[in-house]
C-alpha cells in the first residue's frame, strides 16, 4: 500500500513536469530538452535551503518556483531566438551544463550531491507519503488550472499563433520574442516548483538525477499523452510513469521501451494519445454524440412510438 | 503631412540591392499599387515597411516618427497591417478564432504583462462577425483555418489584416493563386474596404487587377523606381512597357494587359 503511495507520488511529479513541459513545448511549439534541470533547480535550492538555513518547506516551494523561474528566464532570453532545431540542441547542451554546474559547484554538495534534508511537517506533524501526495496533487492541480487558464487568454492564443506560424503571429500584434521568453519562464518555475517537493521526498538529491535522459522521458511522456493538451499531459505521466512500477520486469528496459513506444506513436499517432485529432479522441466525440442523440430520441420518441 | 513617407529607402542582401533610393509618399485614404516583373523588389519594399527587414539606408515615417528597422509587432500596433503573398494561417484555429486573436490589438499585450495570468479571451462578436460578414467567411467562421481552400485563405488573411482597424492596409499579390472566378469578387472586396476610408498599398503581379484598383501606380524594376503615376499614365509609359515585354521568358501574367488575365497566368509560384 505505502509502495503504491511512492509511485503515486512519483508519477504526480512527472505529471507536473510534463503539464508544465506543455506551455513551451505544447502550447508554443518550441522544443525544450532542459525541463529536468530546471526541476533539478528548484530541488537543489529547495535542498540547499532547507539543510543550511533550515527554511520552512513551505517557503522552499516559492523559492525553488522563482529560482527556476529566473533560470528560465535567464536562459531563455539567451537560446529562444534560435530556430527549433538549433533551439533543440542547446536545450540539450543547457541540460548538462546545469548537471555540471550541480557536481561541480561546492554549494551544491558536488558529485554526492545535498542528502539528509528534512522531512517537511504540519502543524507540528512530520510529512508521511500521504502527507507528499496530497502537497503533490495540490502542485500538479495548480499547474493544470494555470494551464487551463492560460488556453483562454489572449497570452494562450498568442502562444498557439507563434506555434503555427510565427510570422504572422508578429503581423497581428505578437510580440513573438518576449512571449516565448514568458512561456519558458513559466514553464520552467512550475517544473521548479515540483523540485522543492522532490528533495524532501527522496531526502537526498543527486546531479545525476536531472540529467538529459530524464528530460528525454518527460518529453516523451508529452508526445505519448498529446502534445498541446493538458489531458495528454498528464496520462502520459500516468501511464509511462505507472508502466515500469507496475511491471517491474520492464523497469530495466524502461529506456529502450520508452524509445520503442515514441517511435511507434511518432509513425502512427503523431498528436499523441489523446492530443486534438487523435484516434482515442475522435472516438469518443463520436461515442458522446451518439449517446447524445439517443438521449434526445429517449425523451422526444415515445409519443411518436405510440401512434 | 503624408501619412507613409518612404525616404529613398535602400536595401542591401550582401552585394544585391534589392531596393534602390525608392521614394514616395502615400496620402491618407490612398490606394497605391505597386508592379513590376519579377525579382523587382515589391516584396521586399513591403517587408520594409512592414518592420520585417532593416533597410540598409533611408528611413520610412509614419505619421512623421520614424519607424524603419521596427519589428512587425509594433509596426502592427500602430496600425500597419499586412497579408502574405503565401497564406499563414493559425492553422490550429478556426478561422473565427484566427480573426479574433488579430482583433484583439493591446489586449494582447496586456494580457502578458501578468504573464497571461490576465486577459481573458473576449469574444468581441460584433467586430469579429462583421469582418467575416465582410469577407465573405461567416459561414466558414467555425470551421478549422487548414480546412480553407485557397479562396477563403486569401479571405482569412485580408480579414485579420483588417480585425484592428488599421491605418494603412498592405496587400502582398492577394491576387495569387485565385482563379478568375475570384478576380472579381476579391477586386470588389478590396474596393469596399478602400472606399471605407482605409489607406492601401497593393503588391500585385496581376498588372490589370491593380490598375483596375488604384489612383497611383508605382513600378519597380529591378529594385529602382522606374514610373510613378496614374494608371493612365503607366499604362501607356514606354520605360514600363519597355521593363515588362523586355525581360527574356516574362510569362503572361508580366504584361500589362488592360483585363485582368486568365486562369493560365502564372502566380509568383
Amino acid at each position: 500500500m505505502s509502495y503504491m503511495i511512492v509511485v503515486s507520488v512519483t508519477v504526480v511529479i512527472y505529471a507536473i513536469l510534463t503539464v508544465s513541459l506543455n506551455i513551451i513545448v505544447g502550447y508554443v511549439g518550441q522544443p525544450n530538452l532542459a525541463q529536468s534541470a530546471f526541476f533539478g533547480i528548484g530541488a537543489y535550492f529547495a535542498a540547499v535551503f532547507s539543510t543550511r538555513y533550515h527554511t520552512s518547506f513551505w517557503l522552499t516551494i516559492p523559492l525553488a518556483f522563482a529560482t527556476a523561474g529566473v533560470a528560465g528566464l535567464v536562459l531563455g532570453a539567451i537560446s529562444l531566438r534560435l530556430r527549433e532545431d538549433f533551439l533543440a540542441i542547446t536545450t540539450i547542451g543547457l541540460n548538462f551544463v546545469i548537471v555540471a554546474v550541480f557536481q561541480y559547484v561546492p554549494f551544491f554538495g558536488g558529485a554526492v550531491g545535498i542528502y539528509a534534508i528534512p522531512l517537511p511537517s504540519i502543524a507540528g506533524h512530520q510529512f508521511g507519503n500521504n502527507a507528499f501526495l496530497t502537497v503533490g496533487l495540490m502542485m500538479l492541480a495548480f499547474v493544470m488550472a494555470v494551464s487551463k487558464y492560460l488556453e483562454h487568454t489572449w497570452f494562450g492564443a498568442s502562444l498557439m499563433a507563434i506555434r503555427d506560424d510565427q510570422t504572422a503571429a508578429s503581423s497581428v500584434g505578437v510580440p513573438v520574442a518576449s512571449y516565448k521568453v514568458i512561456a519558458f519562464t513559466l514553464s520552467a518555475a512550475f517544473a521548479g516548483m515540483a523540485g522543492s517537493l522532490y528533495a524532501p521526498f527522496l531526502s537526498a538529491v543527486t546531479p545525476t538525477s536531472f540529467g538529459f535522459i530524464e528530460s528525454v522521458i518527460v518529453l516523451a511522456m508529452l508526445i505519448f499523452g498529446g502534445l498541446g493538451t493538458i489531458r495528454g499531459a498528464v496520462l502520459g505521466a500516468l501511464i509511462l510513469g505507472a508502466l515500469p512500477e507496475v511491471f517491474r520486469f520492464i523497469s530495466n528496459y524502461r529506456l529502450l521501451m520508452f524509445g520503442a513506444i515514441l517511435l511507434l506513436m511518432l509513425r502512427f499517432q503523431p498528436v499523441g494519445l489523446v492530443g486534438e485529432g487523435s484516434v482515442l479522441v475522435k472516438l469518443t466525440r463520436r461515442a458522446t454524440e451518439e449517446l447524445r442523440r439517443r438521449r434526445h430520441k429517449g425523451t422526444s420518441d415515445p409519443p411518436a412510438a405510440g401512434v | 503631412m503624408a501619412l507613409l513617407e518612404i525616404d529613398s529607402v535602400t536595401v542591401r542582401f550582401g552585394g544585391l540591392v534589392a531596393l534602390r533610393e525608392v521614394a514616395f509618399d502615400v496620402d491618407e485614404g490612398q490606394f497605391i499599387s505597386i508592379i513590376g516583373p519579377n525579382g523587382a523588389g515589391k516584396t521586399t519594399l513591403f517587408n520594409a515597411i512592414a518592420g520585417v527587414i532593416k533597410p540598409s539606408s533611408g528611413r520610412i515615417r509614419f505619421q512623421g516618427r520614424e519607424v524603419q528597422g521596427s519589428n512587425p509587432s509594433h509596426m502592427s500596433h500602430l496600425g500597419v497591417r499586412r497579408t502574405f503573398q503565401v497564406a499563414r494561417p493559425f492553422a490550429s484555429m478556426t478561422v473565427r478564432e484566427n480573426v479574433r486573436l488579430a482583433a484583439a490589438g493591446r489586449q494582447v499585450l496586456q494580457s502578458a504583462r501578468a504573464l497571461g495570468l490576465r486577459g481573458r479571451v473576449r469574444p468581441l462578436a460584433d467586430r469579429v462577425d462583421g469582418l467575416l460578414e465582410t469577407t465573405g467567411l461567416t459561414a466558414d467562421a467555425r470551421r478549422r483555418a487548414s480546412e480553407l481552400n485557397i479562396g477563403g485563405l486569401r479571405r482569412l488573411e485580408i480579414a485579420r489584416a483588417l480585425a484592428s482597424e488599421p491605418k494603412v492596409l498592405l496587400l502582398d499579390e492577394p491576387a495569387a493563386g485565385i482563379g478568375v472566378d475570384g478576380l472579381r469578387p476579391l477586386a470588389e472586396l478590396i474596393r469596399g474596404v478602400h472606399q471605407r476610408g482605409l489607406t492601401v498599398l497593393l503588391v500585385e503581379h496581376y498588372v490589370g487587377f491593380a490598375l483596375s484598383l488604384s489612383d497611383r501606380v508605382i513600378v519597380l524594376d529591378e529594385g529602382t523606381m522606374i514610373a510613378h503615376g496614374t494608371p493612365e499614365q503607366i499604362r501607356n509609359d514606354e520605360r514600363v512597357i519597355a521593363a515588362y515585354l523586355g525581360k527574356a521568358g516574362g510569362g503572361q501574367g508580366d504584361r500589362p494587359p488592360a483585363v485582368p488575365p486568365g486562369p493560365d497566368a502564372p502566380g509568383e509560384r
